[in-house]
């Protein structure tokens, strides 16, 4: 069904980015302008989502263009759950913005460019077409490259180079491998090349136009062995920058990876077990790298990679429980991981450190922030009935069913490390006694009232959601069994577009 | 026309590849340049060359009915060209600033300890 305002997120995020860069340098006016549109965007999405759940798959073609000559948005239950998501998430980050990006920053466009990345997250989740996916992936690292970059400190460049090198090779895989595939099929369209695909005589060559894709989006959602940009760049930004980076930007490449691996390409035995073994060796070292780290932030980083092998691993079991698993975890890490870095902006806020070493008596100061923290650190982890728990039920049971022992005790383990660093952390920097170094400051305490609320509002939306999402996880798993049931019987979908 | 373009595609990957391994930050950036060359051209010969051939339909006619050559992966190309000129424009700011910053063109260097985190 053809529907105009499945983009109507991305307009209002596009609109408040040209908004704010009319204001350029009056940045109150710039900070009403992005919780407005974030919220503006909220509501879009969640219009949208509840249009697609009780009303199927919908369709937008661009300029009246009908697929497969023209450039089509689909919105189906993945695209558009992930866009409900991506806006809740987006939301937290902006009001937290407003209280914790500096005015240099703000002076520099950080607003603008932060409304035009969550455009480009929405159009990559929302596009039916291939090429259009790279245009929107483009969009997506220019903002954050510059976001990445904002401020100019040395770490902060340093990261960004090796960010930028990496991520611009993995777009150029990802256009090589879209250059062949319309070679081979001479189409664009998803759905058209979800038909045309298996047409095609030399399947081999299909095979390896995966292998293009599976390594662009494989550097983009940061798995083993090509996430070392990862870790040493996430920790160099302003912390609300770092939760958009952490939530957003890997999940979109897991998105894609979902996207293409289902719809486009069925994985053969080989893949099926290459992904598995990628996502064994990407959770053991992420949980190695987190537990040497004594920044808070770079310890988060390399939980990022740890977990992003849980959802590689879902995609290699190439079962249906394996994949709700996979996509209930995707839903989850998006609002914890955002959710973790706030809380490390609100840290440096409490302490102005985020060593481990350094902090301390956060507890024994704000008890109440605490406790929020500790809901969402628990959630993180996966203690029962929060969300971090089911998916990892669903993915162990798939482990079993398909005889992946291997990685089945490697979700375990990865769990247990989880655990054990996060536990780590809150009694390093929550119950231990305050260092009493001279570096430890507290800017948060001298705050106005509003600043605090902006500040600690954001982790506990977050957190309130986490919690929603662990106990009301039926509703949460009947999404994500039809979502499943939409990638494994692809028909809907391509007589959705197509017509 | 496509024995030498496939040799084009060959070179311009392999030293694109070579460049970017080697640790100095200026052929890293040319590095990347040449692959994203290099991949423009791989789309320009898989849309399948057709020399002569306008990609329009004559005014007196209504299909076509000769061979015609594929309009799509000039546009493919048109926009990624576009694309990597803003990309590149980026990255040669961001690696002059990194030199200033770090005086050195070495990647080696480009390592602030977790120590100095704050």
């Amino acid at each position: 069904m053809t529907d105009n305002s499945i983009i109507g997120t991305l307009i209002i995020h596009l609109l408040a980015a040209l908004l704010q860069l009319a204001f350029w340098r009056k940045t109150v006016t710039q900070r009403y302008i992005s919780v407005i549109a974030a919220f503006l965007g909220l509501v879009s999405a969640a219009t949208l989502f509840y249009k697609v759940y009780s009303g199927g798959i919908l369709i937008m073609n661009a300029a009246n263009w009908r697929a497969p000559f023209g450039i089509v948005f689909v919105a189906d239950l993945f695209s558009s759950s992930l866009v409900l998501i991506t806006a809740i998430a987006s939301l937290a980050v902006s009001v937290f913005s407003a209280a914790g990006i500096n005015r240099a920053r703000m002076l520099y466009g950080y607003f603008p460019i932060f409304h035009f990345l969550v455009m480009g997250l929405n159009g990559a989740f929302l596009t039916g077409d291939i090429f259009n996916l790279y245009v929107w992936f483009e969009v997506i690292i220019i903002s954050s490259f510059v976001l990445m970059t904002l401020g100019g400190r040395k770490a902060q460049l340093e990261g960004a180079v090796k960010y930028m090198a990496l991520n611009i090779l993995a777009s150029m895989f990802f256009l090589t491998g879209i250059g062949i595939l319309y070679g081979i099929t001479g189409s664009l369209n998803m759905a058209d090349l979800a038909l045309r695909i298996p047409k095609v005589q030399n399947q081999s060559l299909v095979n390896l136009t995966s292998v293009f894709f599976l390594l662009g989006f494989g550097i983009k959602s940061a798995v083993f062995p090509l996430y070392f940009w990862l870790p040493s760049s996430y920790h160099t930004p302003p912390s609300a920058v770092a939760a958009t980076f952490g939530g957003l930007l890997t999940k979109v490449g897991i998105y894609a990876l979902f996207r293409v691996f289902t719809l486009l390409f069925t994985p053969d035995d080989n893949l099926k077990n290459l992904l598995v073994v990628i996502a064994v060796f990407t959770i053991v070292t992420g949980m190695f790298g987190a537990l040497i780290k004594d920044n808070i932030r770079r310890l988060f980083s390399s939980l990022i990679v740890c977990h992003i092998g849980f959802m590689v691993g879902g995609l290699g079991m190439y079962s249906k429980i394996a994949m709700m698993g996979a996509v209930f975890y995707l839903f989850h890490d998006i609002l914890v991981k955002t959710n973790m870095f706030l809380i490390a902006g609100l840290i440096r806020q409490l302490r102005g450190s985020m060593n481990l070493k350094l902090l301390g008596g956060i507890y024994g100061q704000y008890p109440k922030i605490s406790l929020v923290i500790a809901l969402v650190l628990f959630s993180l982890v996966g203690i029962p009935p929060l969300s971090g728990f089911w998916p990892k039920i669903y993915l162990i049971e798939a482990g079993f069913d398909t005889k992946k022992f291997l990685l089945v005790g490697t979700i375990i383990i990865g769990s247990f490390v989880t655990l054990y660093v996060i536990a780590r952390m809150w009694s390093e920097a929550f119950w231990k006694n305050p260092s009493g170094d001279e570096r430890i400051q507290d800017t948060f305490a001298s705050l106005p009232q509003y600043k605090k609320t902006f500040l600690v509002l954001p982790v506990v939306l977050l957190c309130f959601c986490s919690i929603m999402i662990g106990l009301d996880a039926q509703f949460i798993i009947e999404i994500v069994d039809r979502i499943t049931d939409e990638m494994i019987n692809t028909a809907p979908y391509i007589k959705a577009v197509l017509g | 026309m496509e024995l030498i373009l496939v040799c084009l595609i060959g070179i311009l990957y392999a030293s694109g590849m070579y460049m970017i391994l080697r640790r100095s930050m200026v052929k890293l950036l040319l590095g990347i340049l040449l692959l994203g060359n290099a991949t423009n051209i791989l789309i320009f010969l898989l849309g399948n060359l057709t020399a002569g051939k306008p990609p329009v339909i004559p005014p007196d006619m209504k299909v076509f009915n000769d061979i015609y050559a594929d309009p799509i992966p000039q546009a493919l190309i048109l926009t990624a060209i576009v694309i990597s000129f803003g990309l590149t424009a980026f990255a040669i700011v961001l690696l002059k600033r990194v030199y200033v910053l770090v005086d050195s063109d070495d990647l080696d260097d480009l390592n602030t300890p977790e120590e100095e985190d704050i």
